[in-house]
């Protein structure tokens, strides 16, 4: 078997194959299959495998995420109060969406209302969590590609590159994800893993002094945000390729929305729009969600795929977050995010509303947006004086032996079903994860980049990095959405017609 | 019918009183031997190994907790070996169940835990054992996680001894061995528990603990049962 490694480490390893018996050029086979193993600057493990008819042009691809962990099943018979630190374990990245989720699911469960100031406090760790991973998201995992280029050296396409070619950016990141950290250790104690919120409110209240010092640290991370957007703004257009096919095609979408249809991230009701805009369904209720999506399992990955369950498995395809968000909610609310909103719809606003931008490219530029809306959000609920206030959480027990959170995380809706018995001792969990929802785009997304930069008889480094970096678009954490364990690495795999592996790419 | 002796305890002279354990005496004089499953107040049973000291004359390790002291007895409580000896019965105790810390409710208070800090418990090296138990939920206001219990029978001699309620026992033989709640009823449903608590208060870890609490919330009144106790005792 003829094996050939074209794309050094930096990236993965991808290798194209004959299958074996037929590898010289007169005997080329049908047809071939290249693998991306390990998809790198993701979170979580997965890989790509692209087919290739004989004429070297994309037959069909599979996105297969290869982890798989069980925190459904295993929290089986523990006590509902304890999910919130369980499944915040879920992700080192993202804790606190779970914990909140969770929490939210336990606060339905005991049947309480959280103190008003509780409500905003998990909201204003949420909005900090926010600010530091969409700048992780942008500035770590992306910005190799998005401000190097997709074609540059794989060898230094990362930070180390980032770092030479544009350390005052690079700099911004570090700075910003770093406040955002600093604001969560402040409220919930630590940056990771914190166990403040939990059923029925948060555990302690918040400190006067740290409102102080995070208002003070507030004014050079919102011009770290704006200067990160500008610089966005000026670059996107260097892509007109990438945003005419990175997930460039018509889905329904799907975020959280406030009872004016503005922008929520902690709490609201979920919105479906079709891709024109068009309202499909709002004011859901986190209760009837399962009314509403369905869940597939599919034959070559173990992450599941979420359907809109009335129009059924595959046709029912929708996208969540910041690009989904942005395209379900009326307004953000929040005076800078809110202008440029207006000037990212009028840009590459489809449809006579220019409320839909469709490409999947434009995730980037949401996730901006949604950073500014976070920041903004942070500073009205330090303004409010309610912010201060003692009375921080309810305490019951089982009032109800179901109960549903739902939140936005930074990559999507988020939703902890939990079912308990009279004693409080799980029986029954239920996660839907924000990458979960994406499965069916993300893999559409792949076919779509596939065709347009996959050539197969001269396969480039530069184009398999673009099927990467669809995937990281979506900024997918595919530890959370497997509930899996795992770091960064991604596979890419290109097979022939008999199923022989022709190349790989793989990320260690 | 009080005799004093004199003991010498990590080479300083001690005047004790004879009946009393080398524990005791030691905990008296300030000098600091590990214990899990003593708890003053109970009666001592000896069963954790934490307590172990080396006696002059004496060629194997005695338990402080269980062994009086008599005229002349001289102890040391620290040395490499003891060291060595009660690190690798932390090991055992965290590879006998499932103690994962990150998300116990005792996390940050509790005994099992912070004498494993205590003793440099970086890491095990011997096998986990992963037993697949359960949690009695039953309880309205209390629970108990299996995977947490480590059998010091603190809980069981507190109702026993204190409450007068002999709710607990240890059932089962080795590694086998189980805590139960009145002939192995779900805790709920033993009548003869008066819910007082006390055995929630006594336990080292997160097994015995408050409904409701979340990780790292669960903190106890260790001192309740010696306190109940002593004034039993008139003291």
């Amino acid at each position: 078997m003829a094996t050939k490694k074209i794309v050094p480490p930096a990236v993965g390893a991808a290798t194209v194959e004959a299958p074996a018996g037929q590898a010289s050029e007169a005997t080329r086979p049908a047809m071939k299959k290249i693998t991306i193993h390990h998809v790198s600057r993701i979170e979580g493990h997965a890989r790509i495998t692209i087919k290739l008819d004989g004429a070297g042009k994309v037959a069909d691809t599979q996105f297969h995420v290869t982890q798989i962990r069980g925190f459904e099943k295993f929290t089986e018979g523990r006590p509902y109060y304890e999910m919130p630190s369980i499944t915040s374990r879920i992700c080192g990245i993202c804790p606190i969406s779970h914990e909140l989720a969770s929490s939210k699911a336990c606060d339905a469960i005991m049947a309480v209302r959280i103190p008003d100031t509780a409500a905003k406090l998990r909201e204003l760790v949420h909005m900090a969590q926010f600010v530091q991973s969409h700048a992780l998201s942008f500035f770590h995992l992306s910005a190799p590609d998005l401000l190097l280029g997709f074609d540059f050296d794989p060898a230094k396409r990362n930070i180390a590159g980032l770092l030479e070619e544009h350390p005052d950016a690079l700099r911004d990141g570090i700075a910003l994800r770093k406040f955002g950290q600093t604001v969560i250790e402040r409220l919930a104690r630590e940056r990771i893993h914190p166990s403040w919120a939990v059923p029925g409110g948060v555990n302690e209240p918040l400190d006067p002094q740290a409102r102080e010092k995070t208002l003070a640290e507030w004014p050079t991370a919102m011009a770290i945000v704006k200067r990160t957007l500008e610089l966005w703004k000026k670059t996107v257009d260097s892509y007109p390729n990438e945003i005419d096919s990175f997930s460039n095609f018509p889905t329904m979408y799907c975020g959280l929305v406030g009872p004016d249809g503005s922008l929520r991230l902690y709490d609201g009701n979920l919105r479906f729009v079709d891709s024109d805009g068009s309202m499909i369904a709002d004011q859901v209720k986190p209760d009837d969600y399962a009314a509403y999506i369905g869940e597939a399992t599919l034959s070559d990955s173990y992450l599941k795929a979420p359907y809109y369950k009335p129009v059924g498995f595959d046709g029912g395809i929708y996208r969540v977050g910041p690009l989904a968000r942005l395209n379900v909610a009326d307004r953000c609310g929040t005076p800078e995010a809110d202008a440029e909103l207006a000037e990212y719809r009028a840009r590459f606003g489809t449809g006579a509303a220019h409320r839909i931008v469709q490409s999947g490219f434009h995730y980037h530029y949401a996730r901006l947006i949604e950073a500014t809306y976070a920041m903004e959000r942070m500073h009205q609920l330090l303004d409010d004086p309610a912010i201060l206030g003692a009375k921080v959480r309810a305490h019951a027990g089982v009032n109800n032996l179901e109960g549903v959170g739902i939140i936005e995380a930074p990559r999507g809706t988020l939703i902890h079903n939990y079912k308990v018995n009279d004693d409080g001792a799980m029986t029954w969990a239920n996660l839907i994860v924000a990458t979960g929802h994406n499965n069916l785009a993300m893999g559409r997304g792949i076919r779509q980049v596939a065709e347009r930069f996959v050539d197969g008889n001269h396969i480039q480094e530069g184009a398999l990095n673009r099927v990467s970096a669809i995937v990281r678009a979506y900024d997918p954490c595919l530890s959370c959405s497997t509930h899996a364990l795992g770091t960064v690495p991604l596979v890419l795999e290109l097979h022939g017609p008999d199923g022989a592996l022709l190349d790989e790419i793989r990320t260690e | 019918m009080t005799e004093k002796v004199k003991v010498r305890i990590d080479g300083e002279v001690i005047a004790a009183t004879a009946g009393q354990t080398i524990l005791e005496v030691a905990r008296a004089n300030d000098k600091y031997i590990p214990a899990l499953c003593y708890m003053e107040g109970l009666s001592a049973v000896g069963a954790c190994r934490l307590c172990m000291v080396e006696v002059a004359g004496v060629a194997r390790l005695l338990p402080a907790c269980t062994t009086p002291v008599q005229e002349g007895l001289s102890v040391n409580t620290t040395s490499p070996q003891l060291h060595s000896y009660r690190k690798i019965a932390l090991e055992l105790l965290l590879v006998e169940r499932n103690h994962t810390c990150a998300v116990c409710v005792s996390s940050g208070h509790c005994e099992l835990q912070s004498l494993a800090q205590e003793h440099g418990v970086t890491h095990v090296r011997y096998p986990y054992n992963y037993p697949k138990l359960g949690v009695d939920t039953t309880h309205p206001r209390y629970v108990l996680d299996h995977n947490r219990c480590i059998l010091c029978s603190r809980c069981v001699r507190t109702c026993a001894e204190i409450e007068g309620a002999h709710v607990w026992d240890v059932a089962g033989r080795g590694i086998q061995s189980r805590l139960v709640s009145e002939l192995q009823r779900p805790w709920g449903e033993a009548t003869s528990c008066t819910s007082c608590g006390k055995c929630v208060q006594a336990c080292p870890t997160g097994a015995m603990a408050e409904k409701g609490w979340g990780v790292e919330e669960m903190t106890k009144r260790r001192t309740v049962v010696s306190r109940l106790s002593s004034m039993r005792e008139g003291m």
